[in-house]
């Protein structure tokens, strides 16, 4: 989220697409009926499916699955070619003036640069024009038709209300409904607050979905504001703190890179690393990715990472490809990996195409689970009838089990979707022989060092030069564990003026104090002031709030530096004024920045030429994505990679994603003849993923797998609710109950009719509920092409009576 | 907290009920169907609360979860999905007792002290002087008690009477994420529900409004619906409960004359026949228990 859970309070108008908190988020969602009694604000649900959101909407707007794009870049049409557009915003705080270069372009589908042998794109192009200094040319005038604002005005005018109704099949009187509620918060006293999960994310043009929207909230004026913001509401417990500390496979923590092997070096990394600022005066902040890059590397390696050697880069692991899940159990299933450690995922339920995880999992030597329950993973070599119709005799894996804690059994911080992180402590201890799950990560790894250290090796210096400090280091204790990633000065810091502003070994405040000479430490930057000198800012609960905004700054504490609201410098116009004088969140006291919340800026007064957004090298929102997406510097509407149409009405020589990673024994697409119908998985209130279908309660409240179906589809296959029904895909077949409901309807598009079949994903073999199929039996191995994430919200599937 | 019983059925109304604790506040459930999302966290709490766990079920094609009430399910969401003007509206209620200010089970139960009404309003069933004859089945107008076919006795809500006695709100109202269930005073819940009945007519809802039937004298447990000119839409709320004539009939002429025993039987048998059906029905739903 750049705003946080409470924010949403303050919004006019809440959207709701790509995702479904009333379902999955009821907790959080009292602040979206908090926005519409107590701040008279309009709720908006956009989604293939009329969900237990769109029942306590104002408006709910159905579009096909798989295109999110279409509809919103219709909707940024609408707002350039209605003028609805917060002018003053777009001009100062976005890259609307900036020039781009003249070899970009976009013809028939495809961004200039690709290579269709590689399907990669050169991103050369897919930047800015620079002056003899090196910096960005631009046209405050938006005259120049090359700056970014008529670039993107000419790339979205393709997609007319016809066109979003030919692709999405919403009605043009729908989509202008939508189009008019967005178009109201374009005035600087107005927000929009947009809401979105994994039906953003679970699309081979995930990242895009969300790139297109953040362009509406640019052009509307509503990042920065309190109730406005794009806000990533995320799903597992801690799935945050997962992404923070960079659990993936090229991010090491605090959204720092791993290197690759095409970088030898420290110093050959970092230059390619670190932004050069692209606008004169920029704060740039990631120009200080070697501060905390150098106080990563002595938090991992202490004492034995020196100057010398680098700090110990050469024991990091380079990274030759993107050694991903999916790629991983590839590799697994071509019998390239040996053994596989499987904590804080039930795999075989949660990863696509569960056939191919199970043969994957049969040519390993040996599995290790740590889980709270004996789940479908840890059970994949057990016959269940129909439900898993292996044979254990011809599976050789040899199987671990390390029971270990849940979340409540355990002493830590978790942070939400508002990057808050919040203390917590034990309900209960572990049950039975149950460890921490650091516990069995720490037992794993220092029974591996005592291995090598007593028998040697190959390459052993990563783990025996890896800094272990703990008091007990089969058990680290997570205020150890939380203290390390805050960071400590390893010598008396002092400021400019020579005044000593920590003492050796004490707790950093700020990563501003991080430094790349070795002096400090940091397990990961933007936790820095979590945990100081002052405590355990984690466990403050004051709720406290001065300004009504609900900002709360003495509740937890988030990251960065305590700040609720990103780019809060862009709630006030460029002379320092609010937008909105009711969304006051921060002012000038005429010699430093302050307010209600921490801002989010440096310290050059109102009027400067210094620009919100710090992070970025040019100072702006980018309308234009520089180089960095995979696809394109603008989103563009390319089919999900196995569509029901065939082709691509916008251009059909690129029907979907062209640079998506399709792996051999992967491209097992269903031809829509065989397969017509869309299907799309999703959750429930009552169960959490695969692990409440082991809780009797959660059993009771929803106890048997289901598939829901629209009324025409069940007249056409001939079923009733409660019948049973066949779904399969080209990689397998599932059987359950159908539930016909009114709340899926058939799509009219591009002059075919577009069915849509909704799968819950909450049973398995293993539990109390009703024994049931994985739906992951019938989801592809196909992903985003920037974050992997599988392609679970769209494709094909055929259904008949059981 | 015998001294707070101001109704007990089967019970002369020559004798007084306990009148000393009368500055007791009258207290009401309010559920605001409008806000409700459905995730069945109420019926968990309840659950909860009252240590029961019914069977697991199957799926029949909705998310009612159980199907319906059940001597181990006191309070079930019910989900309708509705088309009005061509807009698709899913509308969700919380169904459970109503609690009665005129409680029709208590008055057809003729177990002296087997069914109380407090003095701040809630109804209560007491279990141990239960017979089971399923009177009070065919006595309310909502279609709410249960009969536990392993022990006979009938039961439903009990607005938590255990935490609202110790001042605690009922525990759905605790669990309940976005506040759709509310407690408090009957005044201070009727003054709530009319800012929610203004604010929807604001959003349109022409007959939004307040289900708190007079034909039972008022319920402690009340509704804010978007449509309350058609309850029916919501899982089969009716319009215009009144307890069933046959028991008034009992109560407001035979009962001063209860010592005639003929003509006792005589009622009890008619009531019996009124009440074989949803007794039937549960047998068959609790089957499994």
């Amino acid at each position: 989220m750049t705003n946080h859970w409470v924010d949403i309070k303050n919004a006019n108008l809440v959207v709701i697409m790509g995702g479904n908190p009333a379902e999955a988020h009821p907790v959080g969602f009292r602040w979206v009926v908090d926005a519409k009694i107590h701040n008279n604000a309009k709720v908006m649900v956009i989604d293939p499916r009329f969900t237990r959101s769109a029942a306590v909407a104002d408006e709910y707007v159905p579009l096909r699955s798989g295109t999110d794009i279409t509809f919103l870049l219709g909707v940024a049409n609408y707002l350039l070619s209605n003028d609805k557009i917060q002018h003053e915003y777009v001009l100062n705080y976005t890259n609307a003036s900036f020039l781009v270069r003249d070899d970009f372009s976009f013809n028939e589908g495809l961004f200039s640069g690709y290579d269709a042998q590689k399907r990669i794109y050169d991103k050369a192009s897919w930047a800015y024009q620079l002056d003899e200094h090196g910096f960005a040319k631009r046209d405050p005038s938006l005259s120049n038709p090359r700056c970014v604002f008529n670039l993107l005005k000419e790339h979205v005018s393709r997609y007319t209300p016809e066109i979003v109704e030919n692709i999405c099949g919403t009605t043009q009187e729908r989509f202008k409904v939508a189009c008019e509620l967005f178009a109201e918060t374009a005035t600087p006293d107005k927000t929009m607050t947009s809401l979105y999960a994994l039906g953003w994310t679970e699309h081979t043009v995930g990242s895009q979905n969300i790139r297109a929207m953040a362009i509406i909230q640019l052009l509307l004026g509503n990042i920065g504001m309190p109730g406005g913001g794009i806000n990533a509401l995320r799903g597992h417990t801690n799935v945050q703190g997962i992404t923070d500390l960079g659990i993936m496979a090229t991010a090491l923590p605090g959204y720092l890179a791993l290197p690759s092997e095409k970088f030898p070096d420290l110093p050959t990394f970092l230059a390619a690393v670190t932004p050069k600022t692209l606008v004169q005066g920029q704060v740039n902040y990631w120009g200080n990715y070697s501060k905390f890059f150098v106080s990563l590397l002595k938090s991992f390696y202490g004492d034995k990472a020196t100057p010398e050697n680098h700090f110990g880069y050469d024991w990091l692991p380079k990274w030759d490809r993107l050694n991903d899940f999916m790629y991983t159990m590839s590799a697994m299933e071509d019998g390239k990996l040996n053994g596989c450690i499987c904590q804080g995922i039930n795999l075989l339920a949660s990863f696509p195409d569960s056939n191919k995880s199970i043969r994957a999992l049969s040519k390993l030597k040996y599995l290790v689970v740590i889980d709270p329950m004996d789940n479908e993973t840890s059970c994949f070599w057990q016959n269940h009838g129909e439900f898993n119709d292996v044979n254990p005799a011809s599976i050789q894996t040899e199987v671990f089990r390390l029971p270990s804690s849940c979340f409540a059994e355990e002493e830590g911080a978790l942070v939400n979707s508002g990057r808050l992180l919040q203390w917590h402590w034990k309900g209960a201890d572990v049950p039975g022989e149950g460890r921490d799950d650091s516990e069995c990560i720490a037992g794993i790894m220092m029974a591996v060092r005592r291995l090598y250290e007593s028998e040697g090796g190959k390459a052993v210096e990563p783990l025996l030069n890896m800094s272990w400090n703990y008091v007990n280091p089969e058990a680290p204790a997570a205020e150890a564990v939380a203290k390390e990633m805050n960071g400590r000065a390893l010598v008396d810091l002092t400021d400019a003026g020579g005044n000593v502003v920590l003492h050796k070994g004490q707790l950093l405040s700020s990563f501003a104090q991080m430094r790349d000479d070795g002096t400090t430490t940091g397990g990961c930057w933007i936790f820095t002031g979590s945990w100081t000198e002052a405590g355990n800012q984690m466990a403050r609960r004051s709720n406290a709030d001065p300004s009504g905004l609900g900002v709360m700054p003495g509740w937890a504490w988030a990251w960065p530096l305590n700040r609720r609201v990103l780019y809060n410098r862009a709630s006030l116009d460029p002379q320092g004024k609010p937008w909105d004088p009711k969304r006051k969140l921060l002012w000038w006291n005429g010699a430093a920045w302050t307010g209600y919340d921490v801002p989010d800026f440096g310290a050059a007064p109102p009027g400067s030429a210094v620009m919100p957004f710090i992070m970025q090298a040019d100072g702006v929102g980018g309308l234009f994505a520089q180089g960095k997406m995979a696809e394109g510097p603008f989103p563009e509407h390319y089919e999900p990679i196995e569509t029901p149409l065939g082709t691509n009405p916008l251009h059909p020589n690129v029907v979907s994603n062209p640079v998506t990673r399709i792996m051999k024994n992967d491209d097992n697409f269903g031809d829509p003849k065989k397969y017509p119908y869309v299907a799309t998985t999703y959750r429930l209130t009552e169960h959490f993923h695969t692990l409440t279908k082991s809780s009797k309660l959660n059993a009771i409240t929803q106890p048997e797998a289901f598939a829901e179906i629209s009324e025409t589809l069940a007249k056409k296959v001939g079923v009733q609710s409660g019948d049973m029904i066949k779904v399969s895909s080209s990689r397998g077949a599932i059987k359950l109950k159908a539930a016909v409901t009114k709340r899926i309807q058939m799509f009219k598009v591009n002059g075919q009719e577009v069915e849509t079949v909704g799968l819950p994903i909450h049973w398995g073999f293993k539990g109390v509920a009703v024994k049931g199929y994985l739906a992951n039996r019938l989801t592809t191995a196909v992903g985003d092409a920037n974050a992997q994430t599988p392609e679970y919200k769209a494709f094909l599937v055929n259904v008949e009576k059981a | 907290m015998t001294q707070d019983l101001i109704q007990r059925s089967a019970t002369n109304d020559l004798t007084q009920a306990p009148q000393v604790r009368d500055f007791q506040q009258q207290v009401a459930k309010l559920i605001d169907t409008t806000i409700c999302i459905g995730c069945k966290a109420c019926q968990v709490a309840c659950s909860e609360w009252n240590d029961y766990r019914p069977e697991i079920g199957h799926t029949v094609g909705v998310y009612d979860n159980p199907a319906d009430l059940g001597p181990k399910a006191w309070t079930v969401m019910r989900y309708n999905e509705v088309v009005e003007n061509g807009k698709l509206q899913w509308l969700m209620r919380k169904d459970g007792c109503m609690h009665c200010e005129d409680p029709g089970c208590l008055k057809s139960c003729p177990v002296p002290g087997a069914i109380v009404k407090h003095a701040n309003g809630i109804v209560d069933f007491v279990s141990d002087l239960c017979t089971g004859c399923g009177y009070c089945i065919a006595g309310c107008p909502f279609n709410i008690p249960r009969q536990n076919p392993v022990d006979k006795r009938v039961y439903k809500c009990t607005l938590c009477i255990d935490r609202v006695s110790v001042g605690q709100e009922p525990a759905c109202v605790k669990t309940c994420p976005t506040s759709a269930i509310m407690f408090g005073s009957k005044e201070g819940m009727k003054v709530r529900a009319d800012e929610r009945v203004a604010e929807l007519q604001s959003r349109g809802f022409a007959n939004a409004g307040l289900y708190d039937p007079q034909g039972v004298g008022g319920t402690h447990v009340m509704y804010v619906l978007h449509h309350a000119d058609r309850p029916e839409l919501y899982g089969g709320l009716p319009k215009d409960p009144a307890i069933s004539p046959m028991v008034s009939f009992w109560k407001g002429i035979f009962k001063p004359l209860a010592a005639v025993g003929f003509i006792a039987t005589f009622a009890a048998a008619a009531l019996h026949y009124i009440g074989s059906g949803p007794v039937t029905e549960d047998d068959e739903e609790d089957h499994h228990d």
